[in-house]
């Protein structure tokens, strides 16, 4: 029998394991943007998990819209991405620190 | 062990090992590869858990539109990879060690809470319609407004990210709509008045 | 039979319009139709202001009192503008547009080769508008307003040589100190809208009479109820004092001279230094329910019109000397509002608008002729040259003494008689100043004549040998001195006809005749002109009686004195400076008020603005402000380690915060669960 602890914990480690890549790959952004869409899909992981288990819609509609939120904002940080490299040549994190304080 | 439950922990170990996969290969194409084979395979697991509609969803918004767009622009960007390595072996250590203690807090958590949670049937079944039928009855009676919104977010996305990347050739000819519009007729035609003939031209007179 | 709204609007609006054409389109119409225009809109409303004073005199018509015009409401409060036109505001209208039509005439003459010539006009016949705003008010409102103008047409035109610094200075000072003034009468004002619960003059009057409010008193210091009439009185007269130049704040009158000299008869001698007077006879219902107040008058008038006088003995710029002549007879005026003859005081102003701005004009004719050199010292035995302006300055100097006959005896002597019958407080110590006064009066009187027109050359006039080197050195002239052109001599004589027999046929009925009507209302036990009135029997007896009264031995006593030393012997003067130094001093030095003005208030102010420039500004305020930016430049300095600029270093500080929160949540639920 599936339980809700079983997606959790599928959720936990997916979670985890975007952060450990955005620690080891801090200088890739194509990467850091991968980890990030793995985040998200640990967090629509548990929200199904918890519609599923809880029987509220509510769970899934919301899966709905962050998809939503996520492929726009997929589009526009590969769009930020592409004029970065045009203008930069490189999308090395560790060279883009303009906002240095 | 139920084939439910079997095939749910097939997809898990997918999933899990294609995200590590994602996060340590060396070549972003085959990361975004991988990432592609995470997100099937989570999908899978959604399908287990009853939500057919996001799985679908997820496989074809995700996988065919949002990862090709990484695919595509992974594949235009010539990225010299090799300095983008640099760190990795260092930051590894550091990396695993807050993902561990993380994972380590979650699973606490999920073993606290998770088993006080009755078993029930899918909800969806138990109303009597499907599971597109009982999330589209939500969307478009409860949260009608929010799916606008989102709709609009997506609009404004995709007219952002044209400008964003729109890049002006020097060298092409293009129209200017705006100039166009603004021509008055003086700049287009130049009157000039001037003698209908020209004096035909003396002969120079030499002396011998 | 009623006056005409139209008229009275008309009059008030006649010079306005000369003076909005005359000062925006200067440029377009040029100079002669500038002063064309204003002499036109002033002469209107001179025929027109006649006919007003005939028509009420003559002609039976009832006072005007009506508003034209409401400007706002609030509240149980309202400001109209309006007219209050009787007999006493009609002798005004008189006077004001009557000397203003003059010096308007004169000054053709006199600014002939001024580039300021259309301002000129334009000016002063805007001052004429706002004179009559004033005199014609019914509320304090507008009386304010005109107030306000007049003094500001004042400043401008004191200040007219905008490029000499003195006369920046002195319309600077005349400003500052009529300010004083003026921060006095609108207490004043204020009190009465407080108080009496109208700006309008007749409910005020009316309030003030109610048993209510009469009895009422504040104690400004504990201890000392003040009624609130008294408290009203006194602001108001203290503008009074600013704009009357009534001692202590008298200063900026002298300084005043440094505007032309039309000015000077106009506005500095004949209408708005009278505004003062004017406005205390116009409260005259409100000043009869304070004698604490009258005494106060009493005391300021007498000390003016004593002290100032005595500073006019010793000036040697001609005028100067009439300056404080008028200073001091402006004392004279005060001292008769202070003894409740009020109609003496208006009285008094009426006869000295007229020979006072003859001698201002006459000094200005003098001075054309002297090629703007006003000193005195370099005159002498100009009645040869100039013999209209001569004959015309001893007539107004007659009427100034108070020779008997003259339009000057019959309000002057008034006022001492009444000084002498009045029992209030300070009454003897104002019949003594008024009495020294005289002798006073006639010393600087006859001085200033003898020095200016008889007695030796003390010019030199060198003929054509140095070309065109006009002014090169003070004293010499390049051709003998002249008679001033007819538009300088004609207003001199028609001033001169009036200063020498208006009296007669006035003096009765304005005086003793109850002429003024309700416009001036005095207490029975306060009304010491209905004392003299017993005594009264016709101007040619009392100018009889005049002759065997001591004002007149007095008077004679100062020509005497005048003749002998400035005609005969002039080395005395010198002599008497030498043995009297310390006296001489005190009257050079104007009794070194402008000193200690000087010291305490520009000394004091100059010290209070540095004080408040180094601790107030630069210590507290930029401190305050540069110190808080320090302190967040500091403090951002150090935060600012923390904006690497790396987005990994931010990831890092989420999933810390996100690891903390979450060990927190477990640690919680662990224990909530256990």
């Amino acid at each position: 029998m599936i339980t809700l602890a079983h997606y959790l914990t599928l959720g936990a480690v997916l979670f985890c394991i975007a952060v450990a890549g955005i620690f080891i790959n801090r200088k890739n952004v194509i990467t850091l943007l991968m980890s990030i869409e793995l985040m998200l899909l640990a967090v629509n992981t548990n929200f199904i998990a918890f519609s599923r288990f809880l029987g509220d819609v509510s769970g899934q509609v919301f899966v709905f819209f962050i998809l939503t939120v996520a492929a726009a904002e997929s589009a526009i940080g590969l769009a930020i991405l592409v004029v970065l490299f045009r203008n930069r040549a490189t999308i090395n994190v560790t060279q883009i620190d303009d906002l240095k304080g | 062990m139920t084939f439910p439950l079997i095939s749910f922990y097939l997809f898990a170990a997918i999933t899990t090992f294609a995200a590590l996969a994602v996060v340590s290969v060396r070549s972003p194409v085959h990361a975004a590869l991988c990432l592609v084979l995470t997100f099937f395979s989570a999908a899978c697991t959604w399908l287990l858990a009853d939500a057919e509609f996001l799985a679908i969803a997820l496989v074809l918004v995700y996988v065919g539109a949002v990862m090709v767009l990484f695919l595509f622009v992974v594949m235009m960007l010539d990225v010299d990879i090799d300095p983008l390595r640099e760190g990795f072996i260092k930051a590894l250590p550091v990396g695993l060690a807050v993902a561990i203690v993380m994972l380590v807090e979650m699973l606490a958590l999920i073993g606290v809470r998770s088993l006080q949670v009755p078993q029930i049937a899918d909800p969806a079944l138990a109303a009597g319609m499907s599971n597109t039928q009982w999330l589209a009855l939500a969307l478009f009676n409860q949260f009608l407004l929010p799916f606008e919104v989102a709709a609009l977010i997506l609009t404004v996305a995709i007219v952002a990210a044209i400008p964003l990347t729109l890049r002006r050739r020097s060298g092409v000819r293009m129209q200017n709509p705006a100039q166009q519009v603004r021509v008055q007729a003086r700049e287009r035609i130049r009157v000039v008045k001037m003698a209908a003939e020209r004096p035909a031209p003396q002969p120079e007179t030499t002396t011998p | 039979m009623i006056l005409s709204t139209t008229v009275l609007l008309l009059i008030v609006l006649a010079p306005l319009f000369g003076a909005v054409v005359a000062g925006l389109l200067r440029n377009v119409i040029g100079r002669a139709a500038s002063a064309g225009v204003t002499i036109l809109g002033v002469a209107v409303s001179c025929a027109l202001s006649l006919l007003v004073f005939y028509q009420l005199v003559w002609g039976g018509a009832a006072t005007y009192n009506h508003n034209i015009y409401t400007w706002f409401e609030v509240g149980p409060v309202s400001a109209h503008i309006g007219f209050l036109v009787d007999r006493l505001t009609a002798m005004m209208m008189v006077v004001v547009t009557f000397v203003s039509l003059m010096v308007h005439i004169y000054t053709i003459g006199y600014m002939a080769d001024d580039k300021g010539f259309s301002r000129f006009f334009s000016h002063i016949a805007l001052f004429t508008f706002s004179m009559l705003m004033l005199v014609m008010s019914n509320n304090f409102l507008q009386l304010f307003v005109g107030w306000e103008l007049v003094g500001l047409v004042s400043y401008l035109l004191i200040g007219f040589w905008f490029e000499r610094p003195s006369a920046v200075y002195a319309s600077l000072k005349a400003f500052v100190v009529n300010r004083v003034g003026d921060f006095g009468f609108i207490l004043g004002i204020a009190g009465a809208l407080y108080w009496f619960g109208s700006l309008d003059y007749a409910n005020v009057f009316a309030a003030a009479k109610l048993p209510s409010v009469a009895g009422r008193t504040v104690e400004i210091f504990a201890g000392h109820p003040w009624s609130v009439a008294t408290i009203v009185c006194i602001c108001l007269f203290v503008g009074a004092m600013g704009k009357s130049a009534q001692a202590p704040l008298h200063v900026w009158l002298p300084d005043s001279m440094e505007g032309p000299t039309p000015i000077s008869a106009l506005i500095h001698a004949a209408t708005m230094v009278t505004a003062g007077i004017f406005m205390v006879a116009r409260m005259s219902p409100l000043f009869e329910l304070s004698e604490t107040a009258l005494s106060f008058v009493l005391f300021i008038g007498a000390t003016t019109a004593l002290f100032t006088g005595l500073i006019g003995i010793v000036q040697n710029d001609i005028k100067r000397v009439v300056a404080y002549s008028t200073l001091s007879q402006l004392g004279y005026m005060t001292v008769a509002l202070g003894v409740s003859a009020y109609a003496g005081g208006v009285y008094h102003l009426m006869t000295h608008a007229f020979f006072k701005a003859l001698l201002f004009l006459g000094a200005g004719s003098v001075i054309i002729a002297m090629h703007h050199d006003q000193d005195m010292r370099r005159m002498g035995g100009l009645a040869k040259y100039m013999p209209i302006t001569c004959i015309t300055m001893w007539l107004g100097s007659l009427a100034l003494v108070a020779a008997p006959g003259f339009a000057g005896f019959f309000s002057k002597d008034a006022i001492i008689e009444a000084v002498a019958e009045s029992h209030r407080a300070f009454s003897g110590y104002a019949y003594f100043c008024v009495m020294a006064g005289v002798f006073v009066t006639s010393l600087y009187s006859f001085r200033l004549l003898y020095m200016t027109f008889h007695g030796k050359e003390r010019f030199v006039v060198e003929q054509g040998g140095h070309g065109h080197h006009h002014h090169h050195e003070p004293g010499h002239l390049d051709h003998p001195p002249r008679e001033s052109p007819w538009v300088v001599t004609v207003p001199l004589i028609l001033l001169a006809i009036p200063s020498v027999v208006i009296g007669w046929n006035t003096v009765g009925p304005a005086l003793f005749g109850g002429w003024f009507g309700g416009s001036i209302q005095v207490l029975p036990r306060n009304d010491v002109l209905a004392e003299l009135a017993h005594g009264f029997h016709g101007p040619l007896a009392s100018v009889l009686h005049g002759f065997t009264q001591w004002p007149f031995w007095i008077s004679l006593a100062g020509f005497v004195v005048a003749t002998w030393i400035w005609l005969y012997q002039p080395s005395i003067a010198d002599k008497a400076a030498k043995a009297l130094r310390p006296l001489y001093n005190m009257l050079v030095n104007k009794y070194w008020v402008d000193d200690l003005y000087r010291a305490l208030f520009v000394g004091g102010g100059q010290a209070l603005g540095r004080g408040l420039w180094k601790g107030g500004d630069a210590a507290v305020i930029d401190g305050a402000i540069n110190g808080s930016s320090a302190l967040v430049d500091r403090t951002a300095g150090v935060v600012r380690w923390v904006q690497s600029g790396y987005l990994y270093h931010y990831a890092f500080a989420m999933i810390l915060g996100l690891i903390l929160l979450l060990g927190g949540l477990w640690w919680t639920l662990a224990h909530a669960v256990a």
